[in-house]
């Protein structure tokens, strides 16, 4: 257990450099995007003289160099302090924080969903390698690792909720119905589905070929014919000394493509109108609304470091080497 | 005697690779409580045939024919649900790389119980202690703590002692042991040697040795089988093959010993058993182009077996001619 | 030992194979078709995709005059998707090379100092690699106007570290091989050993998670107009796909056809690069994927 603690103790010291590199990043793109936070408050009031326009800029600190300019950000990012929404009239924070849940269960759901399934059907692929079973499932990742996650979403929409009507189309719970316990559980998930596969099965191709590779590459070991030699079953080796080392790089890989699915999530949730943070940047990005797109940015990292965390913890669990 | 009591029969076993035959039809009985080497060059199929006798063959390696008798049942056919119960049980294998050869994400204690479990209905408390005795027989101090652990807790030769306990746990009749010893240090050899030995008059078990070791056969071997390109070249009790092998290759194996490396070093010779031997269809001989005896006779069909003495085998054409010579000159031609 | 040696004949034997793939094959066909397609495009159809030229929603099939029929202002849907591979192309094209030179760079210089440089650039490229790929796009998009080279240089950006970390991978390896320390021993410059030693050697490794690059650009290129943030004046599969979806429930196939051509086109890439990587690499990369 001190090895697992260690261990993350460890990532987390490895997210600050990371984490600081972000803010850096995001402060420069700040300045190279044309227009201050004075010029879109002028905007929004309609007219303002270059003088009082200023004035402002002299209170809000961005006549000051860049280097002053930067440790102002800085502390102002760890406070928590992203600035304030022009566009929303509320701290950047509030507004996000807001959305952000949506985003997240949306991502958690599809990363979910996209891991034990591509960790199944890899799992079959690989146990058939080379037969006809392992050439359907082969072929149709790759479909599904070649389709735009957006396409996927319009095209379940007709097939699942407009020809069958299983599933709603859009949104994240039935407006106007006001439900309770159980109810309010159901209408969430049915609401959750398809928005959920229309992220996940992009992803959940790539770890179906990550897994049949690693499993082939597993069960060609030397342990495992040391497990058959034991006289154990068949399935148990595929299971506990196969698939129990396969999820290793496995699951190391998937932690790689959080931003990913994150990033997939913000175009996901504008097919479905799913509430999160996906709507909230498209509506900053056409108000010129830059203190919230670098809040988003900024956040949306913070939460792929936060998960990559718990991932890390996972594998822990799963390879007692890294835990020495 | 016990010993005439065959544990295993190997009855013209055949073994190979889509389009390349490796094992060329191997007959050899191992008796109860016997240790038989089995000797060889790299890549000459000694694996392949001790993988073979519990079907546990790589991907796309096959048994082609012949027949592996254990306990009046032919292994090579037998439905893989009745080989499950002999595989750990009856026989049971130790592999050369104790590095790899472990699973390196369970606890060591785990998989020795795996073994136990999967052969015998006992209770988890049970099958625990039994872990940590057979721990505490290979020699591993602290078992109790140990169990806990996982390989890469180990150095190679407490995890070959790991292998070995798992190996001993239901007390088989045969170990099969391929290259126990080669990835240790020559200290440590010693020890697990004589660990498998000693576990082998415990437990009155026959042991077929895979081994490099020409050292290691006369000290800790009964009998000794040297194999020379899928098939037997002679097969001997220890004590007069080392004072006069009989076959032109076992008598280059025995002077080239002297150097340490034969295995490894020039002997390999690849492509003379890649082009000629096996590609041609092979007419004679297979050891004929290094044989410092070969002559035409050798290369019509390859030699069968022949009683040399009691319990003593060569496959060579030219036995009596090379009796001969060696009595004429005083030494054997490397 | 024994696992050593099972492995080398199986390289011998594939190589032919991968390539005699019918599958293959028909990849290769299918994305020489596309590319003709955007080259020819004025020839193949004349009619500008932006022009009203027929009555609104004709089905595909419906009038021979519109093959694939039109949209709500009476576009053709089949010169869009024709006059549509060409910034498609070209974004997933431009943002590739991009990436490959960006990464190959980062990763190279990393493999090949390793060290404290090593540490630096993997940071850096965890940095790019944490932050979510579409909002940084988005991101770079909101600093100017919407334009091809922007896209391509935002997609670019945000793509590069896969190929550094294979870069990486590659130039660690080779790094330590026997013709490098030869180089070395010769006294040859630093330069000379990465571009001329090395990097060719690394390059078929490089090439084919190019392919993989070009493939995601074209997806993430496709989102970008999906949202409406690309250039309006020009066509593209995603704006296509993004006007479709209005009507989404009555005429599916106006979102329904310029996605099936990019699935095909992003699905021959990718076959393409599946079957390089066999050959070059039998048994696949899982750590580097
Ligand atoms: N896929 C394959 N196709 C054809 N031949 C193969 C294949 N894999 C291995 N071989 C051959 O099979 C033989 C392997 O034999 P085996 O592993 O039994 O040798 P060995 O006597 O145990 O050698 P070592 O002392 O090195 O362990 C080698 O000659 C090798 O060249
Ligand atoms: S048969 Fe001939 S070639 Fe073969 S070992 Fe005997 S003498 Fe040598
Ligand atoms: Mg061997």
């Amino acid at each position: 257990m001190r090895g697992v603690f260690r261990n993350i103790g460890r990532t987390l010291l490895q997210a600050i450099p990371t984490m600081m590199g972000i803010i850096l990043i995001s402060f420069l793109l700040l300045h190279l995007m044309p227009g201050d936070a004075v010029d879109a408050i002028a905007g929004m009031s309609g007219s303002a003289s270059v003088e009082t326009m200023d004035a402002m800029r002299e209170v809000y600190g961005l006549n000051d160099n860049l280097v002053v300019q930067f440790w102002n950000y800085i502390a102002g990012v760890l406070t928590l302090n992203f600035g304030y929404s022009i566009s929303y009239s509320a701290p950047v924070l509030d507004v996000i924080m807001e959305r952000l849940p949506a985003t997240l269960t949306l991502m958690m759901s599809a990363f979910l969903l996209a891991l034990v399934m591509g960790i199944l059907v890899g799992w079959a692929m690989a146990v058939f390698a080379g037969k006809w079973p392992d050439r359907l499932l082969t072929s149709t990742s790759l479909l599904f690792y070649s389709a735009p996650n957006f396409w996927v979403g319009l095209m379940i929409i007709v097939v699942f909720s407009g020809t069958l009507r299983w599933f709603p189309s859009g949104g994240a719970e039935t407006i106007g119905a006001s439900l309770e316990g159980w109810a309010w559980f159901a209408d969430r998930v049915t609401h959750l589905v398809l928005p959920s596969i229309a992220l996940a099965a992009f992803f959940m191709a790539i770890y179906a070929r990550l897994t049949r590779a690693a499993m082939l590459e597993v069960l060609r070991q030397d342990y495992i014919r040391t497990a058959a030699a034991k006289g154990i079953h068949p399935l148990v080796i595929q299971f506990r000394h196969g698939l129990r080392n396969a999820l290793i790089p496995v699951t190391t890989v998937a932690g790689l493509h959080l931003g990913n699915l994150l990033g997939g999530a913000v175009v996901v949730e504008t097919v479905f109108n799913w509430p999160g943070l996906g709507r909230l940047t498209m509506n900053a990005l056409a108000a010129r609304d830059n203190q919230v797109l670098l809040g988003i940015l900024l956040l949306s990292s913070v939460a792929v470091i936060a998960t990559n965390l718990v991932i890390d913890w996972l594998i822990t669990l799963l390879d007692p080497r890294i835990r020495a | 005697m016990s010993r005439k009591t065959p544990v295993l029969e190997l009855l013209n076993l055949r073994v190979g690779f889509p389009g390349a035959e490796i094992v060329k039809g191997i007959n050899l009985q191992i008796h109860e409580g016997e240790k038989l080497a089995l000797v060889g060059e790299s890549g000459c199929g000694k694996s392949l045939t001790a993988f073979s006798i519990l079907r546990l063959l790589p991907q796309g390696a096959a048994i082609n024919g012949g027949q592996v008798i254990y306990d009046g049942l032919d292994l090579a056919t037998l439905p893989a649900w009745q080989l499950r119960r002999i595989r750990g049980k009856g026989i049971a294998l130790i592999l050369q790389e104790p590095m790899t050869s472990l699973n390196p994400v369970l606890p060591i204690g785990l998989q020795i119980a795996e073994n136990i479990r999967s052969h015998e209905t006992m209770s988890r408390k049970a099958v625990n202690e039994r872990v940590i005795e057979l721990l505490d027989l290979v020699g591993i101090a602290n078992p109790r703590e140990r169990a806990k652990m996982y390989p890469h807790n180990f150095s190679g030769g407490m995890r070959q002692r790991v292998m070995i306990a798992m190996a001993i746990a239901c007390n088989p009749r045969l170990l099969i042991a391929d290259e126990p010893t080669t990835a240790l240090d020559v200290t440590i050899q010693a020890q697990v040697m004589d660990l498998l030995e000693d576990l082998c008059s415990k437990l009155n078990m026959a042991m077929l040795l895979i081994t490099h070791d020409l050292g290691a056969v006369a000290q800790w071997a009964d009998r000794v089988a040297v194999m020379y390109s899928g098939r037997i070249a002679e097969m001997a009790p220890i004590e007069p093959f080392f004072t006069g092998p009989k076959h032109p290759y076992s008598q280059g194996l025995l002077n080239s010993s002297v150097e340490d490396d034969w295995h490894y070093s020039d002997t390999r010779l690849t492509e003379i058993k890649g082009t000629v031997a096996s590609a041609a269809g092979e007419k004679g001989c297979a050891f004929a182009p290094r044989c410092p005896y070969a002559a035409a006779e050798c290369r019509l069909s390859p030699p069968e077996l022949q009683s040399v003495a009691p319990g003593w085998v060569a496959a060579c054409a030219r036995l009596d001619a090379i009796r001969a010579l060696s009595e004429g000159a005083a030494h054997v031609p490397a | 030992m024994t696992d050593a040696t099972l492995i080398k004949p199986r390289r011998r034997l594939r190589l032919p194979q991968s390539l005699k793939d019918p599958l293959f094959a028909l990849a290769v066909i299918v994305f020489t078709l596309v590319i003709l397609m955007a080259i020819f495009a004025d020839l193949i159809a004349p009619t500008d995709p932006q022009d009203m030229v027929n009555m609104p929603f004709l089905w595909p099939f419906e009038d021979s005059y519109s093959p694939l029929g039109t949209d709500q202002l009476g576009r053709d849907l089949y010169s869009g998707i024709v006059h549509g591979s060409r910034s498609t192309l070209a974004v997933g094209f431009s943002a590739a090379i991009f990436g490959l030179v960006i990464g190959t760079a980062v990763g190279a210089t990393a493999g090949y100092f390793g060290g404290w440089i090593d540490a630096a650039l993997m940071r850096l490229t965890e940095i790019f690699q944490t932050m979510p790929t579409m909002l940084l796009i988005i991101v770079l998009l909101a600093i100017g106007d919407p334009s091809i080279p922007l896209i391509a240089i935002s997609i670019g950006l945000a793509a590069w570290p896969m190929i550094a970390r294979l870069a990486r991978a590659e130039f660690k390896a080779l790094r330590e091989a026997d013709f490098v320390m030869a180089s070395k021993a010769l006294g040859y410059p630093t330069s000379r050993i990465i571009t001329r030693e090395i990097l060719p050697n690394a390059m078929p490794t490089l090439v084919v998670g190019a392919s993989v690059l070009v493939a995601n650009g074209i997806l993430l290129e496709s989102a970008v107009s999906f949202l409406n943030l690309g250039d309006p004046n020009v066509v593209s599969w995603g704006s296509l796909i993004g006007n479709g979806r209005t009507q989404i429930r009555s005429e599916w196939y106006l979102s329904a056809l310029p996605g099936l051509a990019t699935v095909l086109t992003v699905l021959s890439l990718n076959i393409i690069g599946d079957r390089l990587t066999d050959i070059l690499n039998p048994r696949s990369k899982v750590r580097d994927a």
